[in-house]
């Protein structure tokens, strides 16, 4: 693979990820996993699509079950996704790490990439198409958490159930969140596999 | 992912079928639910760490009654519909099959009233229709994701509990219902405004399949917590539990 740095970043220092941000995203993590399998459950037990989830990728064991784990998780995932927010606007990190983006950026490092020609190392600063698909990501969190709250209390957040077009809507909503969650997730495992000091870094921190 | 052939009764009937197994299951639940090789790590292969996680989970439920609670409004109004927007039909939902459904004889039905109550005695249903009645078209969410819209009919709870002298500082009212179904509700959604004792359905006598004699219709809450077939309800300030909540279902149950 050659390289294209895309922006070189002085300094290995800077290179590192924060624990807030290591914290955030391995919490994160688990509280999308757990939720995708019970919400898989949850789903199968009036499906808005014609098929079901196998019942052997769902956790929970029964209607119930995934309900108690899905409304436990969700607790997670707002504490971890309010901890990333709060500390990127709190450090700037979120300013100087996902801006400027731009169209012509995105386009330039994503057929870098598909040439193969792009690092990927996350060795200070992202590339755009990085910028786009995290950026991207968080957007779907939001999604998936307000769509989610109207499911569970409609009646008691009328703002965002007109935000997201009423009770039903709510329900699509949140399952094409979950969807779009479940492609980057696939993306994502397989670009760390592709670089596997993406890892290490993600857990160590440098 | 499976695609199991587009027979909507199927999956109507696998999702039945797991949750009439749910009951004899509910121990294991856990245990046995985490098939997913990897992921058994997360409570442990030991009946032991299943237990706890079990016990972990009902607490972050409990702890989620409080939340809603919180959450509750008791000046929000559910949104209400006009009647074209009524699901036709409106489905059937029971722990049971439709054939199964209870059939009370009106005449020598009696409500009985217990618990923090000043006036005990049982009502008949003329007694019931008597009070001023309301009726309202209000959508009906299931606890399984769908929803349908229907229209109920009959008295206001409040004014109910308001006849019958109940102690409306008490925490929780109690149902228990002639198809052995009983649940319990929180009194600040007892007292709501749209929770009515419903003693029709689409302005006819409430059908058997929707709970006759009557069903306690609450638009703030799941369907779970609507329970039908009411033969007595009590005042109380311990928690009385519920059919699908003794089981696993979040107590609270609002919407």
């Amino acid at each position: 693979m050659s390289v294209m740095t895309p922006t070189s970043t002085p300094g290995g220092a800077a290179a590192g990820k924060p624990l807030w941000l290591r914290l955030s995203h391995w919490l994160t993590a688990v509280a999308v996993v757990l939720l995708t399998l019970s919400g898989w459950k949850i789903y199968n037990a009036s499906p808005l699509f014609g098929f079901r989830f196998d019942r052997d990728f769902t956790i929970g064991g029964w209607l119930g079950g995934a309900l108690l784990w899905h409304f436990a998780a969700m607790w997670l995932l707002m504490a971890s996704f309010a901890l990333y927010l709060v500390m990127n606007l709190v450090t700037g990190r979120g300013l100087t790490q996902f801006f400027p983006l731009s169209p012509a950026a995105v386009w330039r490092d994503l057929t870098a990439a598909l040439r193969g020609r792009l690092v990927h190392d996350d060795s200070g600063r992202y590339n755009a198409v990085q910028k786009l698909a995290y950026l991207g990501v968080v957007l779907l969190l939001a999604t998936a958490i307000v769509s989610g709250l109207v499911v569970w209390k409609s009646v008691q957040f009328p703002l965002l159930r007109a935000l997201v077009g009423g009770y039903d809507s709510a329900r699509i909503v949140h399952f094409a969140a979950m969807a779009g969650l479940v492609g980057f997730f696939i993306v994502h495992v397989v670009m760390v596999v592709l670089v596997p000091k993406s890892l290490r870094t993600m857990i160590r921190g440098h | 992912m499976k695609r199991p052939p587009a027979i909507p009764d199927r999956a109507l009937l696998l999702a039945d079928a797991e949750r009439l197994l749910a009951p004899s299951t509910r121990r294991l639940f856990l245990g046995a639910s985490l098939s997913l090789g990897g992921l058994s790590l997360l409570t442990g292969c030991t009946p032991g760490a299943g237990a706890a996680a079990d016990g972990f989970l009902r607490g972050v439920s409990r702890w989620n009654d409080r939340v809603q609670a919180g959450l509750f409004d008791p000046n929000r109004l559910a949104s209400t519909y006009p009647e074209s927007m009524i699901t036709r039909p409106f489905p059937f939902n029971a722990y049971y099959k439709e054939a199964r459904v209870p059939h009370v004889d009106a005449t020598d039905y009696r409500l009985e009233v217990g618990g923090l109550v000043a006036d005990r005695h049982a009502w008949t249903l003329d007694e019931l229709h008597a009070l001023p009645q309301t009726d309202q078209v209000t959508r009906h969410i299931c606890v399984e994701g769908w929803s349908a819209i229907g229209k109920w009919g009959g008295v206001r709870f409040a004014t109910f509990l308001e006849r019958i002298g109940a102690d409306r500082t008490a925490r929780f009212v109690g149902f228990k219902c002639s198809d052995d179904y009983y649940t319990s509700i929180d009194m600040p959604t007892a007292l709501h405004a749209q929770t009515l004792l419903t003693l029709t359905y689409d302005g006819q006598r409430l059908p058997a399949k929707y709970g006759f004699p009557m069903k306690l219709r609450m638009p703030t809450k799941l369907g779970y917590k609507n329970p039908k077939h009411i033969r007595a309800l009590f005042v109380t300030n311990t928690n009385p539990g519920g059919y699908w909540e003794d089981q696993g279902y979040n107590w609270f149950g609002g919407s």
